[in-house]
């Protein structure tokens, strides 16, 4: 080789669109196993497709004329309305339960590990009808002073109906699950992080805020996301309660019609589509709480859709790539071929 | 008068059967810098991290510009143990550096120097950043304010470290082998900054292994084995000229 072949000139790396001519061309490894199961597994996914759609017995038709009816949505919204606010309530109180966990006071401690112990043990079909009993045990319900006169009192069955119940029982066996996902975060953040935060004499609800829940976020977020998926799909044990979330509408209308497994697919698609939102906050919270942890953040699939268009475009059209691509990314063969021989040269 | 007189007296600390620290008396006057030399495991560190209280003692008292670290004198003359917050506002006045530098990952370097000025000491922002930003220019980094600790290399991340532990405007500024950590090429930029800062008449207090360091900018060296001070001084005198045994087995193996 030439030391001609790497001069400068032909190298020149600001130019990704140029074709560089004088290179030895580059064929790609062969994979025939590869290909072998590709088939395969095409095969396998075209008889479900074409079972899907020739098979009358799912009645695609009813399924679509039923994904919107108006008591489906509601039933939706339902499911939504019990999936948030029992999310809030579950971190909310498991991140304070973790903070206790990790108290120095015994008793706080204490408190702490048998809530989750308790709430952890008891299934959520139990807690459920547990609490919707709450006015059998308790009929009213005061706020005064403990052990002392009470200031106002209500009737219990006012307040804690069917979405109280079905709150309280999903938010807080969920707290004990989020108080173990939250402490995990908290005790993988370096002991160093936390040292230098209290050497720096930060205030300790600072300490906790700023430095520590932050990085513990980036362990936090995937099993948080992964328990609300949960939660989404646990909302369908509400319907002893007959509350009126997705699966217990569902259940009502094809105990009138009978038309029973084109309307479970109808709850199964939006349970669907209300994960699939999730997943997406998900890969957006994650890359926020990156922020530093990774030397150049991954780009957004909204970006790289952009920038692939790019790609594309400028090789149809000729046009020279778009400027903000970078480096390195819709690289061809031979440009590969040539940052390599970057490299080289840096040797030499 | 320059702040910064630590003084250290009898103080013992140990973890489970394992004396650390062994009787430990110590004074640095305000802008000495004390360098601390020793064999691993000798506590030279624990003798810093108690200095700021991220350790307590067992027995003995520190004090910093004559304020008992950790402790108060209540008016029997007994010690009342401080409450937490108040340890923190105590450590605004000490600085520390850590080996492994600690920066917060997720906080741009600029944003690791006004922190604390921010939120412990509840000092304007707009103020503390002009601060933050001088800060970084004087240890050289004035360029890197908008990077991120891992951005940087390890020589950057320490200076960051360093001008973080100022921001607070500390009386006394303690450094636990401080470029322990970093590779051989880096440890002069680090040591220049020390350097600097001692021309500045800063109270530090350095563990370090550096023993060249040690002998251009050190006033007093102190020599610690096994949990105690073997022997302390100018570094002519401890360096050139060790009394002990034991200093003079270490320096031939060091040196």
């Amino acid at each position: 080789m030439s030391t001609a072949f790497l001069s400068k000139d032909v190298v020149a790396p600001d130019v990704a669109d140029v074709v560089v001519h004088d290179e030895p061309r580059v064929y790609a490894a062969r994979h025939p196993g590869r290909w072998v199961a590709t088939a395969i597994v095409a095969v396998l996914v075209a008889m479900i497709v074409s079972s899907l759609l020739t098979n009358t017995k799912w009645e695609w038709g009813i399924v679509w004329q039923y994904l919107t009816w108006p008591s489906v949505l509601s039933g939706l919204w339902g499911t939504i309305r019990l999936t948030a606010t029992a999310a809030l309530i579950g971190f909310g109180l498991g991140t304070v339960l973790a903070l206790m966990r990790l108290s120095r006071s015994p008793l706080l401690r204490s408190v702490a590990w048998g809530y989750t112990w308790i709430f952890r043990s008891v299934p959520l079909i139990l807690q459920l009808l547990l609490w919707y009993n709450l006015a059998y045990l308790y009929p009213q319900l005061s706020v005064g002073i403990p052990f002392g006169p009470s200031f106002a009192s209500f009737d219990t069955l006012s307040i804690i109906g069917k979405f109280g119940a079905a709150v309280l029982g999903l938010g807080l066996s969920q707290a004990a699950y989020a108080s173990e996902i939250v402490r995990a975060g908290i005790i993988g953040v370096d002991q160093g992080q936390h040292e230098a935060a209290a050497a720096l004499g930060l205030p300790r609800g600072r300490q906790q805020r700023r430095i520590i829940l932050p990085q513990a976020m980036r362990t936090i977020v995937p099993t948080a996301v992964n328990e609300i998926i949960g939660l989404v799909k646990g909302t369908s044990v509400v319907y002893v309660l007959a509350y009126g979330e997705l699966f217990y509408i569902v259940g009502v209308i094809y105990g009138r019609n009978l038309r029973v497994v084109p309307l479970l697919i109808v709850a199964g698609i939006w349970y669907l589509v209300l994960t699939t939102v999730l997943t997406v906050i998900q890969y957006y919270l994650e890359r926020h709480y990156a922020k530093g942890a990774l030397r150049q953040l991954p780009p957004t699939p909204i970006q790289k859709a952009r920038w692939g268009v790019g790609v594309a475009w400028s090789r149809v059209s000729g046009r020279p790539l778009p400027k903000d691509l970078p480096p390195g990314y819709g690289r061809n063969v031979s440009v590969l071929v040539r940052s390599t021989l970057i490299q080289r040269q840096g040797e030499i | 008068m320059a702040a910064g007189l630590v003084e250290v007296r009898g103080v013992h600390k140990a973890y489970g059967t394992l004396e650390v620290l062994d009787g430990i008396d110590l004074t640095v006057q305000p802008g000495d810098v004390t360098v601390v030399i020793g064999p691993s495991g000798s506590g030279k560190s624990t003798l810093l991290r108690v200095i700021n209280h991220l350790e307590k003692v067992d027995r003995g008292l520190i004090s910093v510009d004559g304020d008992l670290i950790g402790y108060r004198r209540r008016t029997d003359g007994a010690l009342q143990e401080l409450k937490e917050k108040d340890v923190l506002a105590q450590r605004t006045r000490i600085g520390f550096v850590f080996q492994n530098f600690n920066l917060f990952p997720h906080l741009t370097a600029l944003e690791n120097v006004i922190e604390a000025p921010i939120s412990a000491q509840g000092r304007p922002r707009a103020e503390v950043e002009v601060e933050g930003r001088a800060l970084l220019e004087r240890v050289g980094l004035s360029d890197k304010a908008d990077a991120y600790p891992r951005q940087l290399s390890g020589g950057q991340q320490q200076r960051v470290a360093i001008a973080r532990a100022l921001a607070v405007k500390p009386a006394v500024v303690l450094f636990d082998e401080p470029t322990s950590a970093l590779d051989p090429e880096l440890v002069g930029e680090v040591l220049d900054v020390i350097r600097d800062l001692a021309a500045t008449g800063t109270t530090l207090v350095v563990v370090t292994h550096e023993i060249g360091f040690a002998r251009e900018v050190a006033t007093t060296v102190v020599f610690m084995d096994s949990g105690r001070i073997v022997e302390q001084g100018p570094p002519a005198q401890v360096l050139d000229a060790p009394q002990h045994a034991r200093t003079k087995a270490f320096l031939d193996k060091v040196l």
